[in-house]
């Protein structure tokens, strides 16, 4: 087993030496690149990497250029996850058999979008998880589909204008809430599912490495903010991330063995939901006065998701 | 077609991120890898900035926030010091500035084609809040 990497404090972390690259197309300030120099930086360990179809995939493997420094591969929008549980048990049957050159134990993740993940590339996932590989599935959540134009997909909240589900006159935009993949990942039974966000680096840091010492299949929710379809400026991404945070909307927690939840991260200030629609161009349509009781239906939602949450970590179930 | 082997496949458009062996990259520092020419870090997006950050090394605490929020892996840190940023990868977003907590701020942003001395020189003095 290798040794857990060393990361006491964010100094000791800025000696990591990326093994991802510059010069990818993704848009000024994006968060999807954060979220990976944190996944990958967590360890020194070798990495069999994938992507799914995306923004991560299409802007970090422009031909004739590659953006990783490690072993990484894309087939197609659904099976991310599965050429990387393929790798994962070819290396297990490798092993087994004597046959591996180098005996060095890589990590396995693959990366994909929400659209990748809670819709297109489900079914594979959720094979992932059954069958039981070693992997990690880390989803750079930013609810839309924003590599082919900002259509809806199942993570899309409630509200948000999408081009798929616009706001206008006769609608507030999307209808539908978003999925509770957390919930559904940890009735696979998997060891380690957990919510987090890069604007919590050490939360996060210690999610992935906990997640890399798992035997099993790892599901990781990352918020990831966009500055393009949730419309604010690109140099606020981390503030956005933060107004997320803060209000509970994106609460950071995890669920050890399908059963045990843990609230990783408790805001001492928390923030109105209100705050955090209002800093986005994709929710500008609540605040007109008849679509103002959205916001404060959706204030409920996350207080009583909250409860529920606590509830749950109270009674260690 | 022939009936061919794994071996006798083509490999597609397989890109190679070194040249040459490549071990212990995880530990290694861009300036001491050996970068193939398909690797990304060859390239720039030096133009898609219309401002870019300078840094003043005065006001630096060195907290590393603006590399661990850096999207483009363009703040360059070494032994846990800041010491400067890569200007062919950063793509002028301003979330180094945003995220310094400085009294004066020891990243601002300036238009492109602003000289960095002239930038230095001006540099705004330290903030009082008012009562
Ligand atoms: S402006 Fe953006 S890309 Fe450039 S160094 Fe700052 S955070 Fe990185
Ligand atoms: S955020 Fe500001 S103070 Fe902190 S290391 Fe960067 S430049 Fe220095």
């Amino acid at each position: 087993m290798s040794e857990i990497k060393k990361i006491k404090n964010l100094k000791e972390f800025s000696t990591s030496a990326d093994r991802f690259e510059g010069a990818n197309l993704l848009c000024p300030g994006c968060a999807h690149s954060i979220i990976v120099r944190e996944v990958l930086n967590a360890t020194n360990d070798d990495l069999i990497l994938s992507a799914a179809t995306g923004c991560l995939e299409v802007c970090t493997a422009v031909y004739p250029y590659t953006s990783w420094d490690a072993s990484w591969i894309h087939i197609g929008f659904e099976n991310g996850s599965t050429a990387v549980a393929g790798a994962e048990a070819m290396h297990k049957a490798l092993k087994r058999k004597g046959r591996l050159k180098q005996d060095r134990d890589p990590k396995f993740v693959s990366f994909a979008g929400d659209g990748a993940s809670y819709d297109i590339g489900f079914q594979w996932i959720s094979g992932c998880f059954e069958r039981g590989h070693n992997m990690m599935h880390v989803v750079l959540d930013n609810e839309v589909y924003a590599n082919t134009g900002g259509q809806r997909s199942s993570s899309t909240p409630i509200g948000s204008s999408a081009t798929t589900s616009p706001a206008g006159r006769i609608s507030y935009g999307e209808k539908k809430n978003k999925k509770d993949m957390l919930a559904i990942m940890a009735a696979h039974g998997s060891p380690y599912v957990a919510q987090v966000a890069p604007n919590k680096w050490k939360n996060m840091i210690k999610a992935i490495q906990h997640g890399f010492e798992a035997e099993g299949p790892v599901f990781i929710n990352a918020m990831s903010a966009c500055t393009t379809e949730w419309k604010f400026a690109p140099e606020d991404t981390i503030a956005i991330s933060d107004l997320a945070t803060d209000s509970l909307v994106f609460p950071l927690y995890e669920i050890i063995d399908g059963q045990k939840l843990n609230i990783t991260y408790r805001p001492k200030n928390v923030v109105p939901v209100e705050e955090y629609l209002a800093a986005q161009g994709r929710f500008k349509h609540l605040f007109k006065d008849q679509y103002k009781y959205l916001i404060k239906e959706w204030q409920e939602r996350v207080d009583q998701k909250w409860d529920y949450l606590q509830r749950r970590e109270e009674a260690s179930v | 077609m022939e009936n061919n082997g794994w071996s006798e496949f083509e490999i597609g458009a397989m890109l190679r991120s070194f040249e040459g062996p490549a071990t212990n990259i995880a530990t290694t520092h861009t300036e001491d890898r050996n970068y193939s020419a398909s690797n990304s870090f060859t390239a720039s997006v030096a133009d898609w900035r219309i401002e870019k950050p300078v840094f003043n090394k005065d006001y630096c605490i060195d907290c590393q926030f603006c590399w661990i929020y850096c999207p483009d892996m363009s703040i360059i840190s070494r032994d846990k010091k800041m010491i400067g940023v890569d200007m062919d990868h950063c793509k002028g977003c301003g979330i180094c500035v945003e995220v310094c907590p400085t009294n004066p701020k020891s990243l601002l942003m300036f238009q492109e084609q602003h000289d960095d001395e002239v930038a230095l020189a001006e540099w705004p003095e330290k903030e009082t809040k008012e009562k």
